[in-house]
């Protein structure tokens, strides 16, 4: 009778929920391999009824236009891969220059909006909330055609100190011209940044040995700044700049930044520092006021606690969101293309694929870059993450 | 025990009377010292904040209201030299270019529908978002399910002897209200799937609903579009004609559902295991667990983030302007194309307009979350 009482219940075979799950699991994979065939039959079928060619061997065939901002050389009589790799730089341009920028603005209106200065604070989130609560591409368009296209011509244009020149034509700046012995410069600037590494973990090294400090930031400031100031000096500055210069109608000499540049830089990033503020915020309110306490008790004065106490902790809050905020600045440079800046996606699934028509192969390629692009930022943010995660037991 | 005495400290015998405050540590002065003026760095930080202000709002006030023009039929009117005084926003444009802004090119006798639309849309929405207005349930169904189909006859037509009006006609406010409530009514049960299918004990549910949100979070919401509007007709039978206003629907739902998984998927995380186990114990199936007991505690912690997500979907439907599709902003860019309204003034004040516009739209969202917030948050408050 025992036995019987713990023998599991009998269900019907529809009511188990192995069978259940099996079953389920079966049916979806049937439907997505039934979908995933119709889409190549009918995309096989469309293609070859629409006579167009597939496969990559476009990316052979001459472009035939031209690109008004390229960092590597290229003329019309270009491939379609230089297209590509032309478009791909300029999209990591913006990127990179745009996430360096929006940090720094993102930190600056993140702790204004904690100042004590009740003014201050206001400031900070009243541009918080304006910018947050506008569309990027409002933002773009708006940079673009109402800022930027009301700036003057080049013979009236704002200048800085006569060697920095704003205009319609856009940002002129000056450009550097390396002499012969400019290689020592870059050799003593390695040499500085390597020995303060040094001094830093031999600082490191004895604190921890001694509990004597160093003041490795002005040391380190020192090398760094000093050692190819030295070599400058020594080898006789072979460093000049050429200067733009007005011309007729338009500037000569220097390096032009495009408008379209300066535009989508100035929007993209004041729309993300608006979001990287609020994650500074939230990260360092996430530090208990105890810890601030804490450190005063032990001693610390203000800026010790920050550096040393409140920036570590606060650091494990904010870089998971960093990290999206990251992305997201990446991803949104694609909206480029509605200014006509020549980024990856406006010259590759824009004029290329209106070109070519092979919309497949275009937009497959486009999504897989910025798909990399997204992992690679993730995973190397994920490292990150992980070395500064608090270890717990 | 003896009582120590005290002494008090008088004066001639008497209380010394009580004296004020420092006149500058109460009051506006005392305030103004304590909040701005307290030490060199925050007077510093002050004056340069005033400075800051100073720069802005004043010319941008003159620029709004004192200089404005208020009145007129042309770009002569908004022009300084006609005018024979500075001008500032051209406020007659944004009049003239209204109907095209808010309808696109919708036929004009046709512009009830849009209105009634509007309406119904309007007058279902609020009681729902009161808590004190009852039948919330029956208001739901009836925004969630009815309204939609009664929005789709409306606008397109064709039956009940109402006109058919292409997609084509529609822009402005229209088509970024209808991509952006299509995109949220699609996107939130898709969202739930989806994030259930993630925290799923199956393998290849699991699988997919990874493989699919990480695809669409990785890939920009332009290139989606480009993705719906030039490769999904290749991909589907060619007796199949799908409209360009739907293709992108399919793109921003997908593409936000994605987003939405993830959210929800937090708020699924936060709801201790605990809570699974009691329902099983109870007897309840899957969907039972799931219905009546995970997802609204889950669904409850994440609100602020669904919000977010509604703003941000909001934000989006921008984008759809890259395809051609003539939302809010692409009339707005279409209309600054008029040369009989083309002055100094009409690119910041078109500006000014579908700024305020996006403005109220976002910032009430939020708003509106932050109070849902507060209200809902019963069960963790002490």
């Amino acid at each position: 009778m025992a036995t019987e009482a713990h023998a599991p219940p009998r269900v019907a075979f529809y009511n188990d929920p192995r069978f259940r799950g099996i079953f389920y699991q079966l049916a979806l994979f049937l439907v997505v391999l039934w979908l995933g065939y119709e889409f190549v039959s009918n995309a096989r079928d469309n293609l070859r009824a629409a006579r167009i060619a597939t496969g990559l061997g476009f990316l052979d065939n001459t472009a035939g236009f031209s690109i008004n901002q390229t960092l590597i050389p290229y003329t019309e009589s270009d491939t379609y891969a230089r297209v590509f790799l032309v478009g791909l730089l300029n999209t990591l341009l913006v990127a990179v220059i745009g996430i360096v920028l929006a940090t720094i603005l993102g930190f600056v209106v993140g702790i204004a909006r904690l100042s004590p200065n009740w003014l201050l604070q206001r400031i900070a989130g009243a541009y918080v909330e304006l910018i947050r609560n506008l569309p990027l591409l409002f933002q773009i368009l708006f940079w673009y055609l109402a800022v930027l296209g009301a700036l003057p011509g080049p013979r009236q244009s704002y200048s800085l100190f006569g060697e920095v020149f704003l205009s319609n034509r856009g940002l002129f700046i000056p450009r550097p011209l390396y002499g012969e012995g400019f290689v020592w410069v870059v050799v003593a600037f390695a040499l500085g940044v390597i020995a303060s590494i040094a001094v830093r973990i031999w600082a490191r090294r004895r604190q921890q040995a001694t509990g004597a400090q160093f003041p490795v930031l002005w040391t380190a400031l020192g090398l760094i700044v000093g050692l190819p100031a030295v070599a400058l000096v020594a080898t006789g500055v072979p460093l000049g700049f050429e200067a733009p210069t007005l011309r007729g109608f338009n500037f000569v000499g220097g390096i032009r930044v495009i408008p379209e540049f300066v535009a989508l830089l100035l929007a993209l990033v004041t729309y993300t520092a608006a979001f990287i503020a609020e994650i500074v915020r939230a990260g360092i309110l996430a530090v208990s006021h105890g810890q601030t306490e804490a450190a005063y008790s032990l001693g610390l004065r203000a800026g010790p606690t920050l550096r040393l106490v409140v920036i570590p902790q606060a650091m494990r809050v904010i870089i998971p969101p960093l990290t999206s905020q990251y992305l997201n600045l990446t991803k949104n440079s694609s909206l480029a293309v509605s200014i006509g800046y020549p980024d990856l996606f406006a010259v590759f699934a824009g004029t290329t694929l209106n070109q070519t028509g092979q919309a497949i192969e275009i937009i497959a390629i486009t999504m897989a870059v910025y798909l990399v692009i997204s992992l690679f930022t993730s995973a190397l943010m994920n490292w990150y993450n992980a070395r500064i995660a608090l270890v717990e037991r | 025990m003896t009582e120590e005495t005290v002494t008090i400290p008088t004066s001639g015998g008497a209380l010394a009377p009580t004296l004020r405050p420092p006149a500058a540590t109460v009051g506006a002065l005392g305030w103004v010292r304590a909040n701005l003026f307290n030490g060199w760095f925050n007077t510093l930080l002050t004056l340069l904040s005033l400075y800051l202000v100073w720069l802005i709002v004043p010319p941008l006030v003159k620029f709004l209201i004192v200089d404005a023009v208020w009145t007129g039929t042309s770009r002569e009117d908004c022009l300084a030299e006609k005018v024979g005084r500075p001008v500032g926003a051209c406020w007659p444009f944004v009049r003239a270019k209204f109907t095209q802004l808010v309808y696109g090119f919708y036929p004009w006798d046709q512009h009830w529908r849009v209105d009634l639309t509007f309406a119904l849309g309007a007058a279902l929405l609020v009681p729902l978002l009161i808590p004190r207005v009852p039948y919330k349930a029956l208001n739901a169904v009836l925004f969630f399910g009815v309204f939609p189909v009664v929005a789709f006859v409306l606008l397109v037509g064709g039956v009940f002897g109402l006109q058919h009006v292409e997609t084509r006609a529609w822009g402005g406010l229209l088509v970024t209200l209808v991509v952006a409530v299509t995109g949220i009514v699609v996107s939130l049960p898709l969202g739930i799937l989806l994030a259930l299918g993630r925290r799923s004990r199956l393998p290849i549910v699991r699988t997919f609903s990874v493989i699919f949100i990480e695809f669409w979070r990785g890939v920009p919401l332009i290139t989606v579009l480009f993705f719906a509007t030039y490769m999904l007709p290749l991909f589907l039978p060619n007796t199949w004609t799908i409209d360009g206003l739907l293709r992108a629907l399919v793109g921003v739902a997908l593409f936000s559902a994605a987003y939405m998984a993830e959210v929800v998927r937090g708020g699924l995380q936060a709801i201790p295991r605990g809570q699974n186990e009691g329902a099983m114990a109870l007897g309840l199936g899957y969907w039972k667990m799931m219905g009546l007991i995970v997802l609204p505690q889950a669904l409850k912690v994440v609100i602020p983030g669904i919000v977010n997500n509604f703003i941000g979907l909001f934000k989006d439907t921008t984008l759809v302007m890259i395809v051609s599709i003539f939302d809010f902003l692409g009339q707005l860019r279409a209309a600054f194309a008029d040369p009989n309204w083309s002055t100094p003034s009409t690119l910041f004040t078109g500006f000014a307009f579908a700024g305020i516009v996006y403005f109220i739209f976002c910032f009430g969202m939020s708003r509106y979350s932050l109070f849902v917030e507060r209200r809902l948050a019963t069960g963790y408050r002490r």
